[in-house]
């Protein structure tokens, strides 16, 4: 009886999981598998599209003669690169009008004109004409006439689907002079977008711990820049930051800080003298990092308020009855407390900031030096127009993903042993 | 007390006060208002002297008079070093003395005298100075986004500072940027649709997602602890990998330009943290409740719709918020899949309207109002749900 029970429970589960797992399965995974496929072929953005064998119908009365009327159909095949073979055409006609001649290649049948026109090879056109007649003297009319679309078919070969692979991305992506610069690039965003995110958190955090009048208010104002859509305020930055009509720049000079203009969104290097040594800092990199930071820190802020907030406070009553000082209240109450919680956000964060993509796209475009990987993947795939090419850097993110995590489980795993 | 502690009062103390005082005229000069100068000197050495006729007065008379003399001699030296400044100004400069004294008025030789005083002090004034620098500096663009909204392309060309807003002009007038932007640029058409998209998202991810949840939480079946990691897993791929085999499926299958498309691909990206979330969730509820329905003859459909879904509302409702929040805020797919105008959703609208013709900036921060209100709305007023569903899938974002 019992085991009939757990028959009909597994049935149900499989029953209410299915529909998800098929989604997530069709949706996600098997892009990311199709991704691996794809990256080992030639493919451009052109070549997605499936050539198709098309036809124009028109319609033409023939001068002196209202019993006849002339259909040109203007065949063609919509593919500038690829073949259609075994094209067939299909139409079909009122009850009262038959064809007066067709060539061998058609056969009429019932109202229905069907005719194989063979292979069409690339930008192939043809017209099809064909006289008809009227079988009962009625008029024939032209509306009923058009009111049928001729219907093609024909099979060409999809490049998605061939068996031909070649290693040429990968060669490309390795080869190229720039991948080393795209890591670093990837890697200094990633990594410096994290630290203050964190950092910025923890303040805040800090801050929202203790009471004040409008802490709730503030608590709210500090998640905005998270809950607002990127679009608008990658956008409001921009006009912020214009040289020439930003409000920052503009306000900048106005109070004499700076003499001239600073593109801080399309200026690739800015050399600083600190202490008599020149550095060259990566200007629009760095813009890019703050807004990053400035969008994200409310995340950390989030999670390290809820972890402060289940300190107990008898520990900083009894580090008070010590005479302890407010930095060591810090360092030896507060941090250890929160160090979990900022290792687990960091690895998040890293991976996060490691994939993102719409800040920079918006901001930059990935001019000036801030081109990440996944700002590649767009200019392969879509703006050079080779999917391949994007395909295969896809693939160099997924690898450095999957190390990633490993990482992160592993941590994950050993801090679960430890409690 | 000790001379350091003193020195550290006055310093920081001084500091804080002008740093308030800068945000201020900020605002101000963005008023169109000519203010050139910080007067970093003058007003920061007055500042310290205020701090230290505060500290010696100490409590010896009226805390509340002792705030009101300071603020008022503050107030009045910084209108004679400031020249033709209008009285709202000096207003605003009383109010804000008024909260710096506010906050030292309790400060004297004795509590000066205390161990750690002069860290305690800074780290008040480090909380505080943070408080108002980090409002500052967030609320400044969304700020800057609204006004800019209000004003002409003319206008800001003759004086880039000037954001002011002129009442007198008229309503019609003053909101033309948003009439402009719902008639001539369509943005009521993509408004619908990103509602659409958004609540279709949050329906259909429910609708798959609680059934799963529930198996996941409740039933036993073979590969269940592998599924539930594997939901983590698959949650932490970023979309942009998933974009071009996405688009090249799509565009062979005739998805793209359709909300469709659109629906499907946020669905099962919001899929595995509903489903996540919700799981957890359900865990909590105590199991005898469902033994109870099995007793009263209930299949499981009963019992999902009659004791897990009202008993699991709140967080439901956090999924759902949470669900429309990424929906509404899409914008790689919808970048990627959407190229005609008729099926845009509002964030792929203002990338359009930014990367297309010049589309005078008035119109843009329009456009980006019109997208950004209704989601801090939302926020607000649920703030409790979305927090929560927030937190629960901040791995994310």
């Amino acid at each position: 009886m019992s085991s009939k029970l757990a028959k009909i429970e597994k049935r149900t589960a499989y029953l209410l999981i299915l529909p998800s797992v098929l989604l997530v399965f069709s949706i996600i995974l098997f892009p990311i598998f199709s991704n691996i496929w794809i990256s080992f072929k030639n493919v451009e953005l052109k070549d997605l599209r499936i050539p198709e064998p098309r036809a124009k119908k028109l319609v033409k009365s023939i001068k002196d003669n209202p019993n006849q009327i002339k259909i040109i159909y203007k065949l063609r095949n919509s593919s500038l690169t690829q073949e259609i073979t075994n094209v067939k055409f299909k139409d079909k006609y009122p009850d009262n009008i038959e064809p007066i001649s067709l060539n061998n290649k058609c056969q009429f049948k019932s109202n229905l004109l069907k005719c194989e026109l063979g292979n069409w090879p690339k930008k192939y056109r043809e017209n099809l004409e064909i006289v008809f007649q009227n079988t009962n003297n009625q008029e024939i009319s032209k509306k009923e006439l058009k009111s049928y679309k001729p219907k093609l078919s024909g099979k060409s070969q999809n490049i998605l689907l061939t068996y031909e692979f070649t290693l040429n991305n990968f060669k490309k992506v390795i080869k190229d002079k720039s991948f080393i610069d795209l890591l670093s690039t990837t890697f200094y965003y990633t990594f410096f977008g994290t630290i203050g995110a964190i950092v910025f958190g923890i303040l805040a955090a800090q801050m929202v711990n203790q009471k004040f009048f409008g802490r709730t208010f503030m608590r709210s104002v500090l998640l905005f820049p998270y809950v607002a859509p990127v679009v608008a305020l990658a956008y409001t930055w921009e006009l912020l930051l214009d040289p020439t009509s930003g409000t920052l720049n503009n306000l900048l000079i106005n109070y004499q800080i700076i003499d001239g203009p600073i593109n801080l969104l399309g200026q690739k290097y800015v050399t600083l003298n600190i202490l008599g040594f020149d550095f060259k800092l990566r200007l629009a990199l760095t813009t890019v990092i703050i807004f990053e930071i400035w969008r994200y820190f409310p995340l950390a802020f989030l999670f390290i308020l809820a972890r402060l907030q289940a300190v107990p406070k008898e520990l900083y009553e009894a580090a008070d009855v010590d005479g302890a000082n407010p930095i060591q209240k810090f360092l030896n109450i507060t941090l250890p407390q929160i160090l979990a919680v900022i290792s687990i956000l960091f690895m998040i964060r890293f991976i996060w900031n490691f994939n993102k993509f719409e800040d920079i796209f918006l901001l930059t475009g990935g001019a000036s030096g801030t081109r990440t990987l996944p700002i590649n993947v767009y200019q392969q795939g879509f703006s050079i127009g080779d999917i391949g090419m994007g395909s295969a850097v896809s693939i160099v993110i997924v690898v450095f993903l999957l190390i990633f995590m490993f990482i992160y489980f592993k941590l994950l795993g050993k801090r679960a042993d430890e409690n | 007390m000790k001379i350091k502690n003193i020195f550290t009062y006055c310093f920081i103390s001084s500091l804080f006060l002008f740093s308030l005082i800068c945000i201020w005229k900020i605002l101000v000069t963005l008023q169109g208002i000519e203010l050139t100068n910080f007067n970093f000197n003058k007003l920061f050495t007055f500042g310290i002297v205020l701090c230290v006729m505060n500290l010696f007065i100490g409590k010896k008379f009226n805390l509340n008079i002792k705030l009101i003399i300071l603020a008022l001699l503050f107030s009045i030296f910084d209108y004679f070093i400031s020249i033709n400044l209008p009285i709202w100004y000096s207003f605003g400069i009383f109010l804000i003395s008024l909260f710096f004294f506010n906050t030292i008025k309790n400060y004297d030789k004795n509590f000066l005298s205390k161990n750690h005083s002069s860290q305690k002090l800074f780290f008040n004034f480090l909380t505080l100075f943070g408080i108002t620098l980090f409002s500052f500096v967030i609320l400044f663009p969304f700020y800057m986004m609204l006004v800019t909204s209000f004003k002409t392309q003319a206008l800001l060309l003759l004086n880039p500072l000037d954001f002011s807003i002129n009442f007198a002009q008229g309503l019609p007038e003053l909101f033309k940027s948003y009439f402009v932007v719902f008639k001539d640029y369509n943005f009521g058409r993509y408004m619908l649709t990103s509602t659409i998209v958004s609540l279709g998202t949050v329906i259909i991810t429910l609708i798959f997602a609680i059934p799963a949840a529930y198996a996941v939480a409740r039933l036993n079946f073979f590969g269940k602890n592998f599924l539930s990691t594997s939901i983590l897993i698959i949650y932490l791929f970023p979309a942009i990998v998933l974009v071009i085999p996405l688009y090249t499926i799509f565009s062979q299958f005739g998805l793209r330009n359709s909300i469709e498309g659109l629906l499907i691909v946020y669905t099962a990206t919001t899929l595995p943290v509903a489903i996540y979330m919700l799981q957890g969730y359900f865990k909590s509820i105590p199991k005898e409740l469902e033994e109870a329905g099995i007793i009263d003859g209930q299949n499981w459909l009963g019992i999902i719709f009659k004791i897990i879904l009202p008993l699991s509302l709140p967080a439901i409702s956090s999924v759902a918020l949470y669900v429309f929040m990424i929906a509404w805020n899409e914008f790689l797919f919808s970048l990627m899949f959407l190229d005609r105008p008729n099926t845009f959703t509002l964030s792929r609208a203002i990338q359009f309207l930014n990367v297309g013709a010049e589309t005078p900036r008035q119109y843009l921060m329009a456009g980006s109002v019109v997208v950004t209100l209704p989601i801090l709305i939302i926020f607000v007023y649920f703030e409790k749900y979305l927090v929560s569903g927030l937190t629960a899938g901040s791995v994310k974002g």
